[in-house]
């Protein structure tokens, strides 16, 4: 391997190499929880700190198989802070839990490793592996303590309905092969407009299109998504519903660039990803009315969520995909700090939180109160917070490629997800009662809690620095 | 009718046999059976169409591996006499068995009707060198480096799994 | 000869049935089979592709299709088992116990 071809994959040799040692140390050192912790936040650190500092170095690695640089170091910055967020606030949750074993952050490791090498990926074959190395981890995950019976639902209905989703996407890459003759995706996109006069190329986009929707977590796929949030451990379900969610758009971006709503039989493409996500807004929103959970209630808005998103990679210009990276950004800190405000109020695998555990929160604890009450008003899509622009980007660049009615409904259906949204800063402020709550709080926690706090009020008042920067990295 | 046709024809009324069979089969060791079966009535198609190694690998791995896996696990869970696995007659199964021959219908329509263009193609003369080892192996370890270690961690979890979720001492 | 349309019209027959079986049989062990015969399905199509364009690459796919088909063996066989000790059973429809 030359030494240049090293450097471009540095961070992925990181996480990689992490999780072989983290075995090793689980192994032959006893106490090694601690050490593993430690670790773990170290590697992750590094693979920031490298992959911003070569963001501007772009190359393809390996025979055109593995992209570095550029908008894939973005990517892996997302994904690794969105790790080391969650990383950092599990300790004391499985602590809290009595379950903290070496091996979860194992499987962190190698479900990130997987998310990387979906988004630097340049070759469907490759891409295919990232996600199933993902989603094995995932599967795992979601079943992390199996005395808990919570937990094993969750896995086994991740795992059937995930292993079902990807036999689609699977089948559309094999279409797309036989349309095509070759599985690179630069190739493929360079002859999209040729290739988009195949109907076995068409049928193959679709099936590709709705294996990704189960694991970004949009209609049709979409049952799975509530049960395994809520049955899954929070801070697991945290690390599924952001870091999952980006690196499955970020292969969707990735293999979809390049494409305009303009090209011949695209708008076929396009009028289903526009059917998918009206559907999925419509439905998350509509149904997380009804949630008293609120695991499930962030899981129906995670579906809705995903709806919005679609709207930016139907649209297929610039600003649609940019805005797309946006979103995902802001998202996955919102979602992280909700996630996490969650974890706090639990102390084993079997609570389960419900609106009515939030009644009082304002008096009790007014700090965390107010984390919550902003990360609601950023995922309802308030200005000023990050959310709002987001959703602008996005609702933009659909009225640019003329689908403005996908605007429209987006808009409508934010307007009714604020309902629940609002519902529980109602609850937290202007209800009260005697009991007094349990927030098992630690430093690292209040660390990781600000620090999604600045985040999102940082995308919100300056949500430009940002998008010049994803803008210029899109080829 | 050429020989290769007569067993084009052998196989696929094996794989259909057995691949619906294993639908309607109670009994969970029958269908893991009739699932091997499948299995080598696919390598059959491998080899109509030359590709020896993953023919091959089809009876070892899938056949071998896999499924001795899935009979160990039945035969484990005790379940081929259980009560709770009766599956009973209902609507949803009738809509499903439409759906799927609907699905098969429009897969039918699309391969011989709407996509015929594309495939206008005849095997390959080299066919038969692409299936063969050496020809595979030079790929995989050029093109495919990447891919083939990814591999290597997927097996990894694989195993990280049964200890984390299977082991009986796991503290 | 047979020409190609056969042998993918065949290999869609099999990703159906496999996709019919996932939607009717409620046996945890059994869903997992037929998924697995909907992956055969699909490389049984990128055999055929690979041969009639006489191009390797479909068939390391398959290579890497058994790889990914052997770890989710280990991992879903792990899950059913955890399942099993907790609630002595691998229906499908007793493992709701989560509210739509």
């Amino acid at each position: 391997m030359e030494q240049q071809t090293f450097l471009n994959i540095l961070p992925i040799l990181i996480v990689s190499t992490t999780t072989i040692a983290t075995i090793f140390v689980e192994a032959f050192y006893k106490r090694s929880d601690n050490l593993i912790y430690w670790l773990s936040i170290v590697s992750l650190i590094l693979t920031l700190i490298y992959s911003i500092l070569t963001i501007n170095v772009q190359n393809l690695n390996f025979s055109n198989t593995l992209h570095s640089g550029g908008i894939t170091n973005l990517f892996y910055f997302v994904l690794s802070l969105t790790s080391l967020l969650v990383i950092i606030s599990a300790r004391d949750y499985l602590l809290r839990a009595k379950y903290h074993h070496g091996e979860f952050y194992i499987l962190i490791f190698s479900s990130l490793l997987g998310m990387m090498l979906m988004a630097s990926s340049r070759d469907l074959i490759l891409t295919f592996l990232g996600l199933e190395l993902m989603s094995l981890s995932f599967y795992v995950l979601a079943g992390y303590n199996r005395k808990v019976l919570f937990n094993n639902e969750a896995s086994l209905k991740y795992f059937l309905l995930g292993a079902f989703a990807s036999g689609f996407l699977l089948y559309g890459i094999a279409l797309i092969y036989g349309s095509a003759q070759t599985t690179n995706i630069l190739l493929i996109v360079n002859e999209f407009n040729n290739l988009l006069l195949k109907p076995l190329f068409v049928l193959g986009l679709v099936l590709l299109l709705i294996g990704f929707s189960f694991k970004v977590a949009s209609v049709p796929f979409h049952m799975w998504v509530p049960d395994v949030y809520e049955g899954s451990p929070t801070v697991v379900s945290a690390l599924m519903s952001t870091a999952g969610k980006t690196a499955a758009f970020a292969a969707l971006i990735i293999s979809f660039y390049g494409s305009t709503t303009s090209q011949v039989n695209f708008e076929i493409v396009a009028k289903i990803i526009s059917y998918l996500a009206i559907a999925s807004m419509l439905i998350g929103s509509i149904t997380a009315i009804a949630q008293t959970n609120l695991k499930r209630m962030l899981a129906y808005s995670s579906i809705a969520h995903a709806g919005y998103m679609l709207i930016g990679i139907a649209s297929a210009n610039k600003l649609g995909m940019s805005g797309v990276i946006f979103y995902l950004i802001v998202y996955s800190f919102m979602n992280v700090a909700s996630f996490i405000l969650i974890s706090l109020m639990e102390n084993d695998f079997e609570k389960r939180i419900s609106l009515n555990d939030f009644i009082g929160l304002a008096n009790t604890h007014p700090w965390y109160a107010a984390i919550m009450a902003l990360m609601m008003f950023a995922l309802s899509g308030l200005p000023p917070f990050g959310g709002f622009f987001g959703k602008y980007y996005v609702f933009l660049a659909a009225i640019k490629a003329d689908l403005t009615y996908l605007a429209v409904i987006g808009v409508i259906s934010s307007v009714i997800s604020a309902y629940f949204y609002l519902r529980v800063v109602v609850y937290m402020y202007f209800r009260t009662n005697e009991e007094r709550k349990d927030i098992f709080h630690t430093s690292a926690d209040n660390f990781v809690l600000v620090l999604c706090t600045l985040f999102v009020l940082q995308l919100g008042i300056t949500p430009n620095l940002v998008l010049d920067l994803i803008t210029r990295f899109l080829p | 009718m050429t020989l290769e046709q007569i067993t084009f024809i052998i196989l696929a009324l094996i794989g259909l046999t057995s691949a619906l069979m294993l639908i309607i089969q109670k009994n969970p060791v029958y269908s893991v059976l009739l699932l091997i079966l499948h299995f080598f009535a696919l390598a059959g198609f491998y080899l109509l169409l030359n590709a020896q190694f993953i023919a091959v690998l089809q009876i070892l791995v899938y056949a071998g591996a896999i499924m001795v896996l899935f009979v160990f696990v039945i035969m484990l869970l005790n379940l081929s006499n259980e009560e709770a696995l009766k599956d009973p007659f209902n609507l949803r199964k009738i809509i499903a068995s439409i759906f799927g021959v609907v699905l098969i219908l429009q897969f039918g329509v699309f391969f011989f009707i709407k996509a015929k263009d594309d495939l206008n193609v005849t095997i390959s003369p080299n066919s038969i060198e692409a299936g063969s080892i050496k020809k595979i192996s030079e790929v995989l370890f050029s093109t495919y480096l990447i891919p083939f270690e990814v591999t290597s961690f997927i097996l990894l979890v694989g195993i990280i799994a049964a200890i984390v979720l299977a082991k009986r001492k796991f503290e | 000869m047979i020409p190609l349309k056969y042998y993918l019209i065949l290999s869609a027959a099999f990703f159906s049935i496999g996709i019919i079986g996932v939607l009717t049989r409620r046996n945890a062990i059994i869903i997992f089979m037929c998924i697995e015969l909907m992956l055969n399905a699909v490389n049984l199509t990128l055999v055929s592709f690979s041969s009639f364009f006489g191009d390797s690459s479909g068939q390391i796919f398959v290579f890497f299709v058994m790889a990914v088909a052997a770890a989710e063996a280990a991992v879903g066989l792990a899950i059913i088992i955890a399942l099993f000790r907790n609630k002595l059973t691998i229906n499908v429809d007793e493992v709701n116990i989560f509210k739509w």
